[in-house]
């Protein structure tokens, strides 16, 4: 950069055009990597390979065997973000109004940042270790309490093995969301209600649940959103044995298969607009939960 | 109060059990490679394994290149929009947030595309341009992070003083950037900079679709191939990311001690 800028007075134009530097390199960025790259997909899943608009790419989506991808997936997200929601919920409430010593709290929010962070391969690897067919608490229900945990019809890859692993990463998300909107729950509610004559339940359910419901809806659909983009977890877990809508665009983008890219584009942009529909969600209304929890 | 003191403490005994029962899980049988006993020896294996010491050397290096030219991309970006284009800072936080929104496996396909060997940037084609479209995707990836944590330093920070202060002692943007803003975010650029290490690491989906060795998919490799070793990965990973969260936790709680005394 130069320092010519230097001598002239505080509110002259060039150095505002020199500030243009400053940020230029980011929008180029931005849509070099992230925005056209986008567009491109978007664009793609309308166009055929003649590159005129069709449908017909989007119709291909409701062949049985996506369909029913994406049905799994669906499920599979929204089954971890409601479990996740729940348990995070009475970790956070159990460490937030639960009496429960300072350093626990601590130690348990400084997990659940690790936690969160701790997806994809390595996480499969853990939970085969723990729950696969030779695992850890597979082999100590059998030797401990004669439980035949694969006998029974669990597997670990499956949809509920999925599912157990998802939340390992679920729960500390919400964990991590949701404990400073608890700790936003003022204690002169509490008081005030009490004061009333209102009991414990009342007042969860007339005056806690109501402020914090825009917080517990949108973390929901952002958990979702954060299980339906989860590919590796998936991948290393699996292998590619369950057919989720992630994993069968991670088939088609590597071998490039059923020589139509364009059905690639499709599921890709299906993706795109389940995600987006579930973060819009969660800022509508994260943005409605800061009006009171502050 | 006693009965949601016990309630409370239920919670976070069954949320233990299944947090902790998997580490134990994945250490214990990292553990079990010698029959019979205890021993290290799939640690020893991994780490003596040449194609470990390649892949984990290549991702270290490319988390480094991708702190480097995030905090290259993202710190004057924050600087100016902050001192100069506050209108603009809806558009960036948007942008910033995009890649939480798209699935990342969505945009590697559209750099496939994009980037291709028929195209007029054909990255993939080349060693050099797939490993720089990588660095970019990381980078991509990293940026809401980066940009929430060094944001949320400017913030604390009064740049406009510390801007004209330097501007009144003769020093340029570069400068200003690099010596007065800079060591002044430092701690909120090292938080981006150890979450951004610990997600680009381990990661497997941009890494294994623009055909790329390196830690993620060395890691899946294995898995499909070896019994005891993969623990001993997962191990690893977690050890890294652990240490990434406290060093984050460490800086922080070193700052807020240091403004305090200030």
């Amino acid at each position: 950069m130069t320092t010519s800028a230097v001598s002239l007075p505080a509110s002259l134009r060039p150095r505002q055009v020199l500030s243009w530097f400053g940020v230029a390199p980011f929008f180029l960025f931005a849509l070099l990597f992230l925005i056209l790259p986008t567009l491109n997909i978007v664009v793609g899943a309308f166009r055929n390979a003649q590159g005129q608009a069709t449908l017909e790419n989007l119709g291909k989506l409701f062949s049985p065997s996506i369909q029913s991808a994406f049905w799994i997936s669906i499920e599979l997200s929204l089954l971890t973000a409601v479990l996740g929601c729940i348990f995070g919920f009475l970790i956070a409430a159990a460490i937030t109004l639960g009496d429960l010593p300072r350093p626990l709290r601590n130690a348990i929010l400084t997990f659940s940042g690790v936690a969160s962070n701790f997806a994809g391969v390595p996480l499969a690897f853990a939970f085969i270790a723990t729950l696969g067919r030779l695992g850890f608490v597979t082999m100590l229900l059998r030797h401990w309490f004669g439980i035949n945990l694969y006998g029974s019809g669990f597997s670990i890859v499956s949809f509920l093995g999925l599912a157990l692993t998802y939340l390992y990463f679920q729960i500390p998300l919400m964990v991590l969301i949701i404990t400073p909107a608890l700790d936003g729950l003022r204690r002169e509610w509490r008081e005030a209600a009490e004061s009333l004559g209102a009991s414990g339940f009342q007042y969860w359910r007339l005056v806690a649940l109501p402020v914090l419901w825009p917080s517990l809806l949108g973390t929901l659909a952002l958990l979702f959103a954060n299980a339906f983009g989860a590919v590796a977890t998936a991948i290393a877990l699996t292998g590619s044995s369950l057919s989720i809508a992630p994993i069968v665009l991670f088939a088609q983008i590597r071998g490039d298969v059923l020589n139509d890219p364009h059905l690639g584009y499709a599921i890709a942009f299906a993706m795109i607009v389940l995600t987006a529909i579930a973060n819009g969600i969660y800022i509508l209304l994260r943005m409605r939960a800061e009006r009171w929890v502050k | 109060m006693t009965g949601k003191r016990f309630w409370s403490w239920l919670a976070v005994a069954f949320g233990g059990l299944y947090f902790l029962l998997p580490l134990v899980g994945m250490f214990d049988f990292s553990m079990r490679m010698q029959r019979g006993a205890y021993s290290f020896e799939a640690y020893r294996v991994v780490l003596a394994d040449p194609q470990f010491q390649q892949t984990f050397g290549y991702s270290v290096v490319l988390a480094l290149l991708t702190i480097v030219l995030g905090i290259l991309i993202v710190v004057p970006t924050a600087y100016f929009v902050r001192l100069r284009f506050p209108g603009l800072r809806p558009v960036i936080e948007f942008i910033t947030l995009l890649p939480l929104v798209i699935p990342p496996i969505v945009i590697v396909f559209g750099y496939i595309r994009i980037y291709n060997t028929s195209s007029i940037l054909p990255l993939t084609g080349s060693w050099w341009g797939t490993n720089i479209l990588l660095l970019f995707g990381y980078v991509m990836l990293s940026l809401p992070y980066m940009y929430r944590s060094v944001d949320t330093g400017l913030r604390t920070i009064d740049i406009a003083s510390l801007t004209e202060a330097a501007q009144s002692l003769g020093a340029g943007w570069a400068r200003i950037l690099t010596v007065v803003i800079l060591p002044n975010v430092f701690v909120s650029v090292l938080s981006g900079a150890f979450l951004t290490f610990a997600i680009v690491i381990g990661e497997y989906v941009f890494a294994a679709l623009l055909n790329v060795d390196s830690f993620g998919p060395y890691m899946v490799w294995m898995g499909g191939n070896r019994a005891y070793e993969p623990s001993a990965l997962a191990v690893i990973a977690f050890a890294i990311t652990w240490a990434c969260m406290g060093l984050i936790q460490l800086f922080t709680s070193f700052s807020k001690f240091s403004t305090v005394r200030r």
